[in-house]
């Protein structure tokens, strides 16, 4: 059933050539999950989250020192080794000072056609962010315009909106069928579909989300549930680590990743103001930690999906020197504990020692199954 | 072999006596009836001087810096943040200040002064995490300015307007948490005192072009730090006019920093402060680091000068401008901070790399010293950029690892002999 989003999930870069000949649009790389694709996909632009290949790489050493985090690093090591050659453009959208270097390392190393960096602010929680943020996209509403050669007009901006807010729907619906007592998928398919939505054009992929909607009611799980997990921390699309935890006994129910929940979770509100209304969102959704303070506004979404999801336990994840997750992970773990949600600690490397994790997380697994006895 | 005479700085004493002012007068705060808050070296501090002369700052990496000074009590305070679980490889200064918060032990002696408000900016991704754990452990009010708008040559109108309408946002923040009213009069003459003391810093340091220098950079940190304390103290700003003029006199009388100067490098961000004699290293082969772009630019301000050369950025008040409203007074502040140099780099390696080649040419160096900062995700932001555009533009460059802020982080034979090698390079032996 979801076999399709793992084909673009593993040909991610075979699916963006082809829909670059097929369609004749450009391709946009985007750092971060930041970047506001509805604009994008407005100037019929394809928007591809630029993620890593979790191999081992040495190319990344001259211009990227070793203290950054593995993630921002092998997305360095992509754009080295030529995987996204058919880019025509890159944006980061200011997030972290880890990927901000990937970024810049791309556009004096790898050399794309075209290069964007939008100051999203890093304070949302100020009134003053979306106003700041709307007069970044009028910017980089003038860059799209450049790219494509064509002016971006109101339609167009609400077509792109109404294209990714239906892309967005669709995978909120599929995410219903997590909440049961018994999940219609597993979190390893959940993440080939939130994943592959980075590059895929929206509109073939909320198409083939629809089918699979249309199929899951029926559709009877031969596994059992086990432990029902919460994925949280740094980024993480690690294919072998979810189906090793997923094969021990468990189940992810849902995330609060930035290559899952956080990046779909909301949606634009329409305006007659319409990139205000893109602002609005991008400031108002479930923050990255780098961009969670003063206030925590990222705690509260992350209990209350913990409770809509009936979640048992919680893996945190963190990505080896990640300042913005090492600096929530301490107060997260205590707010899921004081939840009553036992979490275990994982950092990653770019390549996972997925041998030592499954102990580690087998272990981890077994206090679910002794409450079962009672 | 000495080619220069020297002689100590005179400005010494009082230095030492205003840093230890600055710090009692934080621990005492309460006792008569005065304010304390606790932030980062790059706070807006003029604008909580509206509320009154008896509100005193904490700023977090020089009080910091100075526990890593301190090898045996950062240790101490680095394992109390270990044990709390968390990552070693944090920005050390947070895990030194945060250890001394834990342990309830000031490194001044006596408990650790408790802030009654927080107050901070925010451009690396410490920042605004720094002091949200503070204040949640400390229980007190926090305010947070983002700072992170771009290049300075980039900026525009509603990139000011966005740090303005924070600044706004953080008086009414200040008055509710003190319950004081602000007095805009007091925060005008605080930006003029800031603009006054970040311009004659860079002042001196400019001086500095001068062979031989006046100053070392083991000496200017001793100095620039006021800058880090608190940029908009009248007293320091005052002070660093008496240090600019004794600056004067010694180029005057040809007085150098290091008598036997022949060979003038730069560093770039902080160094180890464990180990401080990597500096006294360089003098026995008559090398002298005339500063970094850390101490000429993390309060520096600095303009282009109508010759083409860096200098001092002209102060409002050099300009005959007067300022008369508290959104004046803001704007002038958040535009003059955001032309900080070493902010720059946060956006983009390559204006820092641009800034050292100038420095190279401009203060007539031999050579630039990059420190690959472990301790701190900000200020080594795209450092192996660095490297790699000065070593284009054919400027001798030499790395080394370390940590300012954790001694455990530091090879100091390895660094000596990188030093040797690099002195090598250069062409230079050992004085006898
Ligand atoms: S948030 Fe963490 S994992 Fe993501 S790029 Fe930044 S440092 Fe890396
Ligand atoms: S990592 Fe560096 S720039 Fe960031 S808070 Fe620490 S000392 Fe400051």
């Amino acid at each position: 059933m979801f076999s399709q989003f793992k084909e673009w999930y593993d040909k991610r870069h075979e699916y963006a050539r082809d829909w670059k000949q097929r369609t004749g649009g450009k391709v946009m790389g985007c750092f971060c999950s930041y970047v506001p694709e509805e604009m994008l996909v407005a100037g019929n632009i394809l928007p591809v989250r630029v993620l890593g290949s979790h191999e081992p790489q040495n190319v990344t050493e001259p211009y990227l020192f070793g203290m950054y985090c593995p993630f921002c690093r092998d997305v360095l090591a992509q754009g080295l080794k030529g995987k996204y050659n058919y880019l025509d453009g890159i944006t980061l959208s200011q997030s972290c000072i880890h990927l901000r270097q990937s970024y810049v390392a791309w556009r004096e190393h790898v050399k794309v056609p075209h290069d964007y960096y939008l100051y999203m602010p890093n304070k949302v929680q100020t009134k003053a962010a979306t106003p700041f943020l709307k007069s970044e996209l009028e910017k980089y509403q003038a860059h799209i315009e450049e790219i494509t050669g064509r002016e971006l007009t109101d339609d167009d901006l609400d077509r792109g909106i109404k294209i990714v807010n239906r892309n967005r729907d669709l995978m909120h619906q599929v995410y219903e069928h997590r909440k049961g007592d018994t999940p219609k998928l597993t979190g390893l398919e959940a993440m080939y579909m939130t994943v592959s939505a980075m590059w895929v054009d929206k509109e073939e992929h909320s198409a083939e989300i629809e089918k699979v909607l249309a199929q899951l009611p029926d559709r009877q799980m031969d596994r059992d549930t086990g432990a029902r997990l919460l994925m949280v921390g740094s980024e993480n699309d690690d294919i072998a680590f979810i189906d090793m935890v997923e094969s021990v006994g468990a189940t992810f129910v849902v995330d609060d990743h930035c290559t899952g929940t956080r990046w779909f979770w909301n949606k634009v509100e329409p305006n007659d103001d319409r990139l205000y209304a893109i602002a609005d969102r991008y400031v108002k959704r479930p923050p990255c930690p780098t961009k969670d303070w003063e206030e925590r506004w990222r705690f509260p979404h992350i209990v209350q999906l913990c409770k809509d999801f009936n979640v048992e336990g919680a893996i945190v994840i963190q990505q080896k020197f990640c300042d913005p997750h090492e600096c929530d992970i301490m107060p997260l773990r205590k707010m899921l504990d004081d939840n009553s949600i036992p979490s275990l600690f994982l950092e990653f490397d770019v390549t996972v020692p997925i041998g030592q994790f499954k102990v580690r997380v087998e272990a981890f697994l077994e206090m679910f199954g002794v409450d079962d006895l009672f | 072999m000495s080619k220069y005479k020297t002689e100590p700085l005179k400005c010494w004493q009082k230095a030492k006596e205003l840093r230890e002012k600055y710090y009692k007068d934080y621990q005492t705060a309460h006792e008569t009836g005065g304010l304390r808050w606790t932030g980062g070296a790059w706070s807006f501090d003029a604008i909580p001087y509206g509320l009154g002369d008896d509100v005193y700052p904490l700023t977090g990496e020089p009080y910091a810096a100075s526990i890593a000074f301190m090898k045996d009590f950062s240790l101490e305070c680095l394992e109390a943040t270990e044990a709390k679980g968390w990552a070693r490889d944090l920005c050390s200064y947070m895990r030194n200040y945060w250890g001394s918060m834990y342990l309830d032990k000031w490194a001044f002696g006596g408990p650790f002064p408790k802030a009654n408000f927080a107050w901070q900016d925010h451009i690396c991704c410490s920042h605004g995490k720094w002091d949200q754990h503070v204040a949640e452990y400390e229980k007190i009010p926090y305010f947070c300015i983002d700072v992170s708008v771009g290049p300075y040559n980039d900026l525009d109108e509603p990139k000011l307007k966005y740090v303005v309408d924070q600044m706004h946002e953080g008086i009414e923040f200040l008055e509710k948490a003190t319950g004081r009213e602000y007095d805009d009069e007091k925060l005008i003459a605080a930006v003029n005192n800031e603009c006054r003391h970040t311009s004659t810093w860079a002042e001196i340091c400019m001086l500095n072009k001068h062979k031989p220098a006046p100053l070392d950079e083991k000496s200017m940190y001793s100095l620039y730090v006021f800058g880090t304390l608190s940029k908009a103290k009248k007293e320091f700003a005052d002070f660093m006019e008496e240090v600019r003029d004794e600056m004067k006199y010694r180029i005057d009388n040809e007085i150098a920093a290091l008598p036997t100067e022949r060979c003038r490098l730069i560093s770039d961000t902080q160094p180890p402060w464990a180990f401080l004699k990597v500096f006294r290293y360089l003098e026995k082969f008559g090398a002298i680091s005339v500063g970094s772009l850390y101490t000429f630019a993390l309060v520096g301000i600095w303009e282009d000068k109508p010759d083409g050369t860096w200098g001092p950025r002209t102060t409002p008040a050099q300009q005959g401008i007067k300022i008369e409203t508290r959104d004046q007074a803001l704007r002038i502040l958040a535009d003059w901070n955001l032309s900080k140099p070493e902010w720059q780099q946060f956006y983009d390696p390559t204006i820092k790399t641009r800034m050292m080649k100038r420095i190279y040419d401009e203060w007539e160096l031999d050579g630039v010293m990059l420190h690959l900062n472990r301790g701190c995700e900000g200020l080594s932001c795209g450092i192996m950029e660095n490297h790699w555009g000065l070593t284009h533009m054919d400027v001798p460059v030499m790395s080394f690892e370390g940590n300012m802020g954790d001694s455990r982080e530091f090879d100091e034979s390895r660094t000596m002999d990188r030093i040797d090698s690099f002195m090598e390079r250069l062409g230079l032996k050992k004085l006898d």
